[in-house]
């Protein structure tokens, strides 16, 4: 294959790919920008939700991704360092525990919903929460989240690690100011990705964090989600359309920034640790 | 600059190591808990449609009629698996294009707008796909063949939609390939193309397969898309045409209705689609695992 | 950083602590039929402005649910879309509303009118061209909704027909799917709830509703009680019902909420008070 013919390739896929998504934006936007305002953003929902605004909700969705976070990112972070850097090299138990991480990735999302409404709401009596919902989203996005940083890890020259020895450091101590920020890219994307995955997530919420649209009070209450209601407003509300479309370009709003806010965060710091990779 | 904070290196204590290996460990196995978590309750609720020799009509019936007793979930099983095999055809190539585009060709004003706008694309909601592909892309494939709701379009949909994952895994892996295998081959004068086939993206294939890994199983569970632009019909497939029901869209469509031995029949597709998810794991861990030793 | 910490820390702790601040309310769930919820959610908004210090919490996930956590007490009320079956005679209904069902075709069908055995015919597959009901020369793609649905079993109950006898080309899951699947292609035929017709017709999407048995597919025609295909939208209780309870029903049954009704339209039961 010629040089050029190969660089024009890639360049397609790239324009294929802007293009898929300029044209459902365009569709998103177009259909949504109408119904789109400051009070809609801070109101409160009326008439299940075809008037009004989305208020609470955006308030209850970040709520139950701030809680998937919180579980979420400690514990991937540490399975991913036990996978990467403690765990024998082909051993059995880390195989094991890789085998089962995919699998759960592959769980659909029904059913995470219903074993979290078993789990979580009834079993362990969180009811229907922002508490259950975001539980329910950490077991979700871990998986993807530690699978990511496992790799940034795992993919790191050898000869970093052999270096960080010689100076008589501790493995932990190599694994903090060394190799985690290097693994920095595959860190950002686990967590880009985890972060689209919670947010957009429907199926698994409507059973544990539930459909009351009312503000939160606290973590043990019922909060829809915006990705749930969306999908109410445009398959279950009669002439809902309009205000789905609206909060479906709110969501895409929210997630852009929590990405740049994610990304900013990971590029402070890593320029907190010694070597900037 | 590399001994800005020499304090905080000797302040963690040579033996930490011993405290931290079983906290992490630890972790580890408690996220692999889930899984057993999860097949136990799945495990559960399944029973009374898995015991006595229950789980026979699973593979014998012919449909899926559950309110007149018959259980066949064979069709929507090679449906789930067509819809996923075309959509990671689709998303594979092009998602692994797009990771080279903003590693090696976007110009670098374009770097973080791109990545960015495959976060996005990661971030949609899946309603919001299931709704584009409801109203434009089904329409247009029913302009060619009836009734549009099809293998394809589940398919197209579900492509764009495991797409960013593939590709922002990829960039991942990419992108901690060492710099020093990059320059070595381009100073033997490799050409761009051979560098990146023949070089990078062979040493960076453990984060690729495992980004490819992960798009597979995402998009065997993924629900609303599926639901909304595959038609729901239950049978085989034969053509890409053809409408059919996934294992996932039939959970989500009949689970608020369901009682007793139906919905133990619903539990039992979300039982045999983690299986499936598992063969497909243990498989592509053993392929990989062969091709990093050979 | 610190500050951070500081933040976190007390943010934390308010999260703990505001949990007891609701403990002293009352509480009222209910839970069912995706049908019932958001008109159920209007209500209790109403009732809670009314009520000081209750609170209604109204979760989804189908007729069936409802029945379930009404009967192992999980809900105070459950919601269901049909009338309660013949194993469900241990339970109690409380009629708050009813919802017609309507056959739909796209717009530009020019087919006016089918009788109940062209109906059945083209359901299961007997006819499969428009033409052979004075229509174009076009196959005909049946829309038909998922098992266990209410308003598939109602149809299969009107027209005596077993699912497994229609051979369906799409099968939906909610009433929204049924409007977008049938306004995008002009072979479809598909039934779904009258009122969200109405309203779509209305808004210029490209459907529209056939009579039944000569009977005009209107609310106006569901409240008369002549239109042949309606069904009842139930609250369900065990045994006597809490007093909280009982006054969100009687609520729920009075014409003070007669406008929420409609609103989501559906018709409102002609008032017992």
């Amino acid at each position: 294959m010629p040089e050029r013919m190969f660089t024009l390739l890639i360049w397609g896929a790239a324009l294929l790919v802007t293009g898929a998504l300029l044209w459902l934006l365009a569709d998103t936007v177009l259909q949504g920008v109408a119904h789109l305002s400051w009070a809609f953003i801070v109101d409160a929902p009326e008439h299940a939700g075809r008037d009004g605004g989305i208020g609470p909700i955006l308030v209850s969705t970040l709520c139950i991704l701030g809680v998937a976070l919180l579980v979420s990112l400690p514990l991937g972070l540490g399975a991913a360092i036990w996978l990467a850097e403690f765990s024998r090299q082909g051993g059995f138990l880390g195989q094991i525990i890789r085998l089962s991480l995919d699998v759960l990735a592959g769980v659909p999302s029904i059913v995470y919903g219903l074993f979290g409404n078993a789990f979580f709401s009834l079993f362990l009596g969180f009811g229907f929460s922002i508490l259950s919902g975001g539980l329910t989203l950490a077991c979700m996005i871990i998986p993807v989240f530690i699978r990511s940083c496992e790799a940034g890890l795992s993919a790191i020259d050898h000869g970093w690690r052999h270096g960080a020895l010689a100076l008589g450091m501790s493995r932990s101590t190599a694994v903090w100011y060394i190799l985690l920020p290097a693994a920095a890219p595959a860190i950002i994307a686990g967590l880009m990705l985890g972060i689209g995955r919670a947010t957009a997530e429907t199926a698994a919420l409507i059973f544990t964090s539930g459909y009351v649209d009312r503000m939160p009070e606290s973590w043990m209450d019922s909060g829809r989600a915006l990705a749930v209601h969306i999908y109410d407003l445009s398959m279950n509300v009669t002439g809902g359309n309009a205000a789905a479309y609206a909060s479906a370009l709110v969501l895409v709003t929210l997630i852009v920034l929590l990405n740049v806010l994610a990304q900013a965060m990971t590029d402070r710091w890593v320029k907190r640790r010694i070597f900037s990779a | 600059m590399i001994w800005s904070k020499p304090s905080s290196l000797l302040l963690l204590p040579r033996n930490i190591d011993r405290l931290w290996q079983p906290l992490l460990a630890g972790m580890a196995v408690l996220c692999a808990v889930l899984l057993l978590l999860i097949v136990a309750f799945l495990l559960k609720e399944a029973i009374p449609a898995l015991h006595d020799g229950g789980w026979r009509s699973f593979f014998n019936d012919q449909s899926w009629y559950p309110l007149e007793n018959m259980f066949g979930l064979l069709p929507m099983l090679w449906a789930s698996l067509a819809i996923v095999s075309l959509a990671l055809l689709l998303a594979a190539p092009l998602g692994l294009a797009n990771a080279l585009f903003v590693r090696f060709y976007a110009p670098s004003f374009l770097v973080t707008p791109y990545r960015l706008m495959l976060a996005l694309l990661a971030g949609m909601p899946s309603v919001v796909y299931g709704l584009w592909g409801l109203t434009v892309i089904v329409p247009i494939i029913a302009a060619y063949h009836q009734p549009g709701t099809s293998v394809l379009a589940a398919s197209l949909v579900l492509a764009l939609m495991i797409l960013p994952t593939v590709a922002l895994t990829c960039l991942a892996a990419l992108e901690a390939v060492p710099s020093s295998l990059h320059a070595g081959a381009a100073a033997l004068g490799m050409s761009k193309q051979g560098l990146l086939l023949g070089v990078i993206v062979p040493a960076a294939r453990y984060g690729i397969g495992a980004g490819m890994v992960l798009a597979t199983a995402r998009a065997l569970g993924e629900t609303m898309v599926v639901l909304m632009v595959a038609g729901n019909v239950v049978q085989t497939p034969h053509s890409i045409f053809d409408p059919v029901r996934a294992l996932t869209a039939n959970i989500a469509l009949e689970m608020g209705y369901a009682t007793d031995l139906h919905r133990a029949g619903l539990f039992t597709s979300g039982l045999i689609l983690t299986l499936l998810v598992l063969v497909l794991a243990w498989f592509a861990a053993r392929t990989m695992h062969k091709y990093q030793y050979a | 950083m610190k500050k951070f910490k500081i933040l976190l820390t007390t943010l934390i702790c308010m999260m703990l602590f505001s949990q007891s601040s609701y403990a002293g309310s009352e509480r009222l769930i209910l839970t069912g039929s995706s049908t019932v919820a958001p008109l159920a959610l209007e209500i209790g908004k109403r009732f809670e402005q009314l009520h000081a210090g209750v609170r209604v919490d109204v979760q989804t996930g189908g007729s069936t649910r409802g029945v379930l956590d009404a009967r192992s007490g999980t809900a105070d009320i459950g919601m269901a879309s049909r009338a309660l079956k013949g194993t469900e005679q241990d339970l109690t209904s409380h009629l708050i509303g009813m919802d017609g069902i309507s056959i739909i075709l796209h717009r530009n069908n020019p087919v006016k009118m089918l009788s109940n055995a062209q109906i059945i015919a083209i359901f299961t597959g007997k006819i499969r061209n428009w033409q052979q009901v004075g229509g174009e020369n076009r196959s005909i793609t049946v829309v038909n909704k998922a098992e266990g649905h209410s308003t598939l079993e109602l149809f299969l109950h009107h027209f005596s027909l077993k699912n497994s006898q229609i051979k369906a080309d799409v099968i939906i899951g909610d009433n929204q799917q049924g409007i977008k699947t049938v306004a995008g292609n002009p072979n479809a035929i598909g039934y779904v709830s009258i009122g969200t017709a109405e309203y779509e017709e209305a808004q210029g999407t490209a459907i529209k509703r056939l009579p039944m048995a000569g009977i005009a597919p209107t609310t106006e025609q569901v409240r008369l009680g002549k239109f042949p295909l309606s069904r009842p939208l139930n609250l369900i209780t065990k045994g006597k019902p809490s007093s909280l309870a009982q006054s969100f029903i009687d609520f729920a049954r009075s014409p003070a909420v007669r406008d929420l009704v409609e609103a989501q339209f559906f018709v409102a039961v002609a008032s017992q008070h």
